[in-house]
């Protein structure tokens, strides 16, 4: 360890180049070496934004390029992540940590093409509902799984988190998704 | 059905478009009765706005009547609505606290991004004003998909003429809100810039809250004349050196309060200019601010200036020194439509405002690309243009 200065800011913010070493050893099964950071404010309890992230199945709906995830049981999932050429990815996630109705922690299943993990912490705020903050970590990979995380993280996994969180913000306040779609068909179309 | 289309600079046609559907269980389609041309629906025209593609349709201001209603609208078929050219989801943190144009929730994660680095936060989506602002197709046409329609739109009562209503979609709710940020307190001075629909709105609404005079600014002498109707004084500034007249009309202490209603002008963006990256990201030039560097100068030490007018961009020669030296305070933003709607609906009920003087023209929805070129070219004569499909040309 350095004696750099500290401060308080979330350590996924940090531009200290011990810090995704640092993250990772606070999170249960953490893997990856490149951290993103990213929190919304939902106006719903925190119980409430819990169980729904807590049924991964819902996921799919709100990232925009998970195509499916089913769960296996308690603590195991299987996720379907679209790839180009109408191509998909897939791996087995596994739930390392939780504190019902505060906390989430998971990551990718040893072997699998993409290694990730990952936290989702809710924090009741008083007046505003509940704080939202995914902290991910994962391994950028080379190769054809490089594109398809290029494709799953777009530019950059920070963009990709906001979007993702953003929707899920929409449906958990609105109870739907904005789209600016005209029609059932343009809507499918783009969200296919 | 039938829709103006935007496809370029100064390019707009009547296109034939896809009908419009129920997608999200808020929405409800409307048969669009009456709908306006905006001035600044003239940025989009003149293509000082970007993210626009070939193909959107325009158009924020408008009503009509309820045709289809998702599973979650309350609004029911035959309602006659107007709809705020805001779109907000009526139960976010932002909207809870009546600051409608700050909510995210209609404004589709994709379209995020442009704002989020330009501005540091999204804003509200709009109707048809850009992919920034969420891509939503607009008004002028025959029929809209309008989400979140169990919160946005207000029900109209039988009999009341579109013309009376139309306004309380954006001019009008913006001319309100432009006079109660400037804090007007009775015996007040306020100073308008610009006279168009805003500005002749904040005109009326500034009196409503006690101004005793309101001095009106702008080089169009008949939008000048419309403002003498409401009782303020007249001020051109190509007949006139503004500052000088402001001092010697209110005792060398400047106006209590300003308000820029001019904004960035249609040709105002200056493009050579451009040269960092969320410039070059986002498209957005140099807004020129000689009218609000003019209010800012005039306006009494203590005073306050009011802002609707809109800004996308940076803008030079800012008079902070001045701004700060003076001790003013600057109130700003997008209109929070749907906070004033109903107040501003019993108004014009009540007949305390006047909305219909400002419409100087009205023609059929097919004349549309028409009416853009003559609010784009004679300013003085056409102060407001209502389009109405189905109107025998």
């Amino acid at each position: 360890m350095s004696d750099q200065q500290r401060d308080d800011g979330p350590t996924a913010s940090s531009r200290r180049s011990d810090a995704p070493d640092e993250l990772r050893e606070t999170m249960a099964g953490g893997e990856g070496s490149t951290m993103s950071g990213r929190s919304v404010t939902i106006n719903r309890p925190a119980d409430e934004v819990f169980a729904f992230f807590r049924d991964f199945s819902n996921l799919a709906g709100i990232m925009e390029n998970v195509e499916r995830i089913d769960v296996l049981d308690d603590t195991r999932s299987h996720w379907v992540v679209k790839a180009p050429a109408g191509r998909t990815v897939e791996w087995d996630s596994t739930v390392t940590r939780e504190e019902k109705g505060r906390l989430i922690e998971w990551a990718a299943d040893e072997g699998a093409s993409v290694a990730n993990s990952g936290r989702v912490e809710f924090q009741p705020v008083e007046g505003r509902g509940t704080v939202v903050t995914l902290t991910t970590l994962y391994d950028p990979p080379g190769g054809v799984v490089g594109k398809v995380i290029a494709k799953m993280f777009q530019r950059e996994p920070a963009i990709q988190a906001r979007r993702d969180l953003n929707r899920l913000k929409q449906f958990l306040e609105t109870g739907e998704v904005a789209t600016a779609a005209v029609n059932r068909e343009q809507h499918e179309r783009e969200d296919a | 059905m039938r829709a103006l289309a935007w496809h370029g600079k100064q390019d707009v046609r009547m296109d034939n478009v896809p009908d419009p559907e129920i997608v999200n269980p808020r929405d409800c389609i409307i048969k669009v009765t009456s709908t306006a041309i905006c001035g600044s629906d003239l940025h989009l025209y003149d293509h000082v706005i970007p993210t626009m593609q070939s193909g959107d349709v325009l158009g924020h201001e408008f009503m009509g009547e309820v045709v289809e209603v998702g599973p979650k609208s309350t609004l029911k078929k035959g309602q006659r609505v107007v709809v705020p050219f805001t779109i907000a989801c009526g139960g976010c943190y932002h909207c809870n606290k009546h600051q409608y144009s700050a909510c995210p929730n209609g404004l589709p994660a994709d379209n995020q991004d442009i704002a989020r680095s330009a501005y540091g936060q999204e804003m509200s989506a709009l109707f048809g004003y850009s992919h920034m602002t969420g891509g939503y197709q607009g008004g002028q046409a025959e029929y809209v998909r309008v989400p979140f329609s169990d919160v946005g739109p207000i029900v109209i009562p039988d009999g009341v003429d579109d013309d009376k209503v139309l306004f309380l979609s954006d001019i009008l709710p913006t001319g309100w809100q432009a006079a109660e940020f400037a804090q007007i307190e009775p015996g007040d001075t306020v100073a308008v810039w610009g006279c168009g629909p805003v500005g002749l709105f904040a005109v009326q609404s500034a009196f409503l809250m006690g101004a005793e005079r309101v001095i009106a600014i702008d080089h169009y002498p008949h939008r000048l004349d419309l403002a003498a109707k409401f009782g303020a004084e007249r001020l051109n500034f190509k007949e006139t050196d503004i500052y000088d007249a402001l001092m010697q009309m209110t005792g060398g202490i400047g106006p209590d309060a300003v308000i820029d209603c001019v904004g960035l002008e249609s040709h105002g963006l200056a493009f050579d200019n451009i040269v960092d990256r969320v410039k070059q990201a986002t498209f957005l030039g140099t807004d020129r601010i000689h009218a609000l560097r003019q209010a800012i100068l005039a306006c009494r030490k203590g005073g306050r200036v009011s802002m609707p007018a809109v800004y996308g961009g940076f803008v030079d020669k800012f008079p902070l020194g001045a701004f700060m030296e003076k001790g003013l305070t600057l109130k700003t933003g997008q209109t929070h439509v749907q906070h004033y709607m109903p107040a501003l609906l019993n108004a014009i009920m009540e007949e305390k405002i006047d909305t219909t003087f400002m419409i100087s023209h009205r023609m059929p929805l097919e004349q549309a690309p028409d009416g853009y070129k003559m609010f784009s070219e004679q300013q003085n004569e056409v102060t407001k243009i209502v389009l109405k499909p189905g109107m025998a040309a």
